[in-house]
């Protein structure tokens, strides 16, 4: 047994960088992902519209941690394939990440009048002329606040890897804990990171919020 | 050992059906736990003493900043430390009703800021004492405007209880941990435990706005 020194927050603050690779992993594929179901979801054809909801509604109706077993345990007992720690909480994060920003994304989309599409396409724009150029650009200054906010959810969401071993902060935390019995220095020191994180984000959300809000 | 095989799961009906119990538990300990802590402290973030505002923001930024699962092993682990040995649900029931708490603070204290100044004002001019004006000129019209956001918040909630399987607490996802172990039917498991959440959430959002439609149908005049 030994106590908790510099050298424990120095591998802490080392594990960082593998909440900021699953973050980032999470946001590359489930953001293009997001757009699909914000589309869909405000889209007028019947069946791709019931398909995006049917997947929104299972993803936010599961807890994450439910994603992460049956991707890392479930998964691979039915297929034969294992696959390693990073792989399936990915995969977990990136549906995650898609159902909620998804639904974030479709509130921005309606909130502009139709008309705009009407406009867009009396110009002669296609459908996605007119959202590239029309909605979307206004859509993201609506949306902007709300996808920072959840950006501050899924970082603190991220910890949830450590379920299943990946070393990430919360794993790290987890790990110091044991090697020191000194769970309160662990846990204080991992959970001042992730606030560390999280606040400014926090704020910066809110600022955005009063700006855009102040704007209109 | 590949083809599905959901017969083995039924034996342990009675585990599973335990972990429903205790989750089901938690999310209500920790909603009434929470809104109690919600109800004071935005009540607090209104006191005249700017001590207490800021340890309520404090409270609230911290808890909302950081992930639950941290907070569930602070209060597990370190609760021992001070001499204060729970078992698991109980710990887990108390920070989850932390962490609900600080989520209801913000919700309520901003239900209370939507109602205009002006309400309150009328309700003076009419001779109410202060308790008169709240009960019936503020909290009606507050209620409405938070129950959106609490209910979603407590359908998270629901769904972050599965977190206090990490200190060994008996809900849901430590019966699937249990059955796993025992049948090693890891796909089945976990696909029978999410549709479990899945069901019990739709479940909840249903009752939810069958509730709002009851209970907040009065005009808005907006």
């Amino acid at each position: 047994m030994r106590g908790f020194t510099p050298q424990d927050v120095l591998t802490i603050l080392a594990a960082l960088r593998w909440t900021l690779v699953l973050v980032a992993l999470s946001l590359a594929l489930g953001a293009p992902f997001a757009l699909l179901l914000a589309l869909a979801r405000t889209a007028r054809a019947g069946a791709s519209r019931w398909i995006a909801t049917g997947f929104l509604q299972i993803v936010q109706g599961v807890p994450v941690l439910g994603l992460i077993m049956f991707f890392y345990f479930g998964l691979p007992v039915l297929t034969g394939v294992q696959v390693s720690a990073l792989a399936s909480v990915t995969v977990a994060f990136a549906l995650y990440t898609a159902a909620f920003l998804g639904e974030i994304w479709r509130g921005a989309i309606q909130a502009i009048p139709a008309a705009q599409w009407e406009a867009g396409a009396c110009l002669g724009l296609t459908g996605w002329e007119q959202f590239r150029h029309v909605i979307g650009p206004q859509a993201f200054r609506l949306a902007l606040p709300a996808t920072v906010g959840f950006l501050v959810q899924l970082v603190k969401n991220t910890s949830l890897a450590s379920i299943v071993g990946f070393v990430e902060l919360a794993r790290a935390g987890q790990i110091a804990s044991a090697a020191t019995f000194q769970p309160l220095a662990a846990y204080a020191c991992v959970a001042a990171v992730y606030f560390a994180i999280c606040f400014p984000l926090t704020l910066w959300s809110r600022s955005l919020e009063d700006r855009l809000n102040g704007a209109r | 050992m590949n083809r599905l095989n959901f017969s083995q799961l039924w034996r342990y009906d009675d585990v599973l059906l335990h972990g429903v119990l205790v989750t089901l538990l938690l999310t209500l300990i920790a909603t009434v736990a929470g809104l109690a802590i919600g109800a004071l402290c935005a009540s607090a973030a209104q006191s005249r003493f700017a001590s207490l505002r800021l340890a309520v923001r404090a409270y609230v930024e911290i808890i909302r900043n950081t992930p639950t699962l941290i907070q569930i092993f602070l209060i597990f682990f370190v609760l021992p430390f001070a001499g204060l040995r729970l078992p698991p649900v109980y710990a887990a029931a108390t920070a989850l009703s932390i962490y609900f708490g600080a989520h209801a603070t913000e919700i309520l204290r901003s239900g209370l800021a939507s109602i205009p100044r002006s309400q309150l004002e009328a309700g003076q001019c009419l001779g109410m004492t202060r308790w008169e004006v709240f009960r019936h000129v503020i909290l009606p019209p507050a209620l409405r405007n938070v129950f959106p956001s609490l209910t979603s918040q407590i359908v998270l909630l629901f769904l972050g209880t599965s977190l206090a399987s990490q200190v060994s607490a008996e809900e849901l996802f430590h019966a699937a941990g249990f059955v796993e172990s025992r049948t090693y039917r890891s796909f089945e498991v976990y696909a029978v435990v999410c549709a479990i959440y899945l069901a019990l959430v739709l479940l909840m959002r249903g009752a939810f706005f069958a509730v709002e439609r009851l209970a907040f149908r009065w005009p808005t005049g907006r």
